[in-house]
């Protein structure tokens, strides 16, 4: 006889970060208790509950293999690592924030330096996303990757311009830079290994099903 | 320094190339008590057999040989085999059973622990239409793994044409129909449902091409399917009651299910294992690829990813105690 998986719980990559709060309190109101995750900042496995905790861009890798069964992760990294097979299920509203290009406030100096350069220097921590929307407008970019905050690039010369996540835009503002162009809206995504996708698929769609009533309502 | 060998490659040892072989041998005794003959092809081919229509997997490997032919390392072993077929059995007669262990070979993409060189074991079945034929497949897939001792496997399967021709029924056109199927086949059900949502199709048509692909378990949703999906439901049925017992209890019917191979043209299987996070195999129809080796002919098969089905093995085991 064959034997199945179905009474085992999900195991559910959490992202820590800004994602984090949002992510538990939908967590909570479909009926999984967070407490202890809460109450707990260095602890990252939960297994009562199954959950583990990550930074948001681990999500999808840790789906991907199969470490979790689903995740909840950004757009963002998703756009980032489209080369990571899991399947993205639904948009949960939350974690709003928009890719933009930016650059000091004044005369563009994307324009100036495409004119004159016929190349533009553009920082940024998503080198995919930033390379595929050169490409994607006709543009001959240079993609310089950097790890931390990405606003200095242009005020200390090493960039024209930024491709980088901004909720607020007060962190651009406060380095006088200025949105230029948007290139996508992301927001939080629920996103299922293919294998779990199947083969726990009841589960699965119950959970869908249950956050479809919340948001809703 | 060590020498190293080329990402993607490895080297194996005595003690894992025992158990390869051991788990090798019980899958060529399935396949041979079932008269599927074992062949062998070579591992460079000539480009133009990969780029016949029916587009084929992309061949990553590409060299020159000394007169300027461009040759390819095998992207899969189902091409080399319908060439094998078109060659060499252009008249003989009829189902063609071939088997094979044989490495294929495609790009990775870095720090994935992707193999660009992988060991395929499968089967082809040239000139067996559905249901018929696919249920011979599907039942010796299921057999081979179980002889390979893995207990939890389940075998998805789906039908590559159950999408495109809802699209077609509700008219969509061709732009929109690409987009679809390709986020679709990207697993993406959010762009899914962006498309199906800029269609500004009815209330019950929109619902029908969201709901569909997530349908997916037993025999118990083929039951009550009406309209559009009655035809698919039929098919999927008549494939059902051809499955012996042990097989149709490891079926999970799935119509999302569809694979990014050119070829495929009807039913596509693959296997999944809980203890292990990708999919250990697949397969399915390609009743016109013969077609553009001489001999058209309806065909069926699957191929095991040997190291994949191994490391299944040893997590099963090892949950097992």
């Amino acid at each position: 006889m064959v034997e199945f998986d179905q009474s085992v719980p999900l195991r559910i990559a959490v992202p820590r970060g800004a994602l984090f709060n949002d992510t538990l309190d939908l967590l909570e109101r479909v009926g999984i208790d967070t407490r202890e995750v809460r109450e707990n900042d260095r602890k990252l496995l939960f297994r009562d509950v199954g959950i583990i905790t990550m930074r948001p861009s681990d999500v999808p890798t840790y789906v991907a293999a199969g470490a979790a069964d689903i995740g909840i992760t950004g757009k963002d990294v998703l756009a980032e690592q489209t080369e990571r097979d899991v399947h993205e299920l639904a948009d949960l509203g939350y974690g709003r924030c928009t890719m933009i290009v930016a650059s000091e406030a004044g005369a563009d100096p994307v324009a100036d330096a495409l004119r004159r350069l016929g190349i533009v220097k553009i920082a940024t921590k998503y080198p995919k996303i930033a390379t595929e929307h050169f490409l994607a407008t006709g543009r001959q970019a240079e993609i310089v990757e950097v790890k931390g905050s990405v606003e200095l690039a242009p005020l200390a010369g090493l960039a024209d311009a930024i491709v980088d996540l901004t909720a607020t835009g007060t962190t651009l503002r406060e380095n006088n830079l200025i949105i230029r162009e948007e290139i996508l809206v992301c927001t939080a995504r629920l996103i299922a290994n293919p294998v779990a996708d199947r083969l726990k698929a009841s589960a699965i769609d119950a959970l869908l099903a249950k956050i479809a009533d919340t948001v809703e309502n | 320094m060590a020498d190293r060998i080329p990402s993607g490659t490895r080297d194996v040892l005595p003690d894992e190339m025992r158990e390869l072989r051991e788990l090798t041998e019980r899958m060529r005794a399935v396949f041979d008590k079932a008269a599927y003959g074992e062949v062998y092809t070579p591992a460079l081919e000539y480009e133009r057999t990969f780029t016949r229509d029916g587009a084929t997997p992309d061949a990553s490997y590409r060299l020159f040989d000394g007169d300027g032919n461009m040759l390819v390392l095998r992207a899969d072993m189902t091409v080399p085999i319908a060439r094998l077929a078109g060659n060499r059995y252009a008249t003989a007669e009829l189902p063609l059973r071939f088997c094979y262990f044989a490495h294929a070979y495609r790009k990775v993409r870095p720090q994935r622990g992707q193999s660009r060189e992988f060991l395929q074991a499968g089967v082809e079945l040239i000139g067996a239409p559905g249901p018929e034929g696919t249920a011979e497949a599907l039942t010796v897939l299921s057999d081979a793994l179980e002889a390979v001792g893995l207990r939890r496997f389940r075998i998805g399967v789906g039908d590559q044409a159950l999408f495109p021709e809802l699209l077609d029924q509700l008219d969509v056109d061709a732009d929109a129909r690409q987009l679809l199927l390709t986020e679709l086949a990207a697993g993406d059900f959010v762009g899914v449902e962006r498309e199906v949502r800029r269609l500004k199709l009815q209330g019950a048509e929109a619902e029908l091409l969201l709901t569909v692909p997530r349908m997916r378990g037993g025999a118990e949703i083929l039951d009550g399917l009406t309209g559009p999906l009655a035809h698919a439901g039929t098919g999927m049925r008549a494939l059902l009651e051809l499955l012996p017992e042990r097989v149709a209890e490891r079926v999970i019917f799935d119509f999302g299910l569809v694979r990014d191979l050119g070829y495929y043209t009807a039913a596509v299987f693959e296997v999944y294992d809980p203890a292990h996070g990708l999919p250990l195999g697949s397969g399915g129809r390609y009743d016109h690829l013969l077609g553009s080796f001489g001999r058209e002919l309806p065909a069926v098969g699957f191929a095991l990813d040997v190291e994949r089905v191994h490391i299944a093995l040893a997590a099963e085991e090892r949950e097992r105690g």
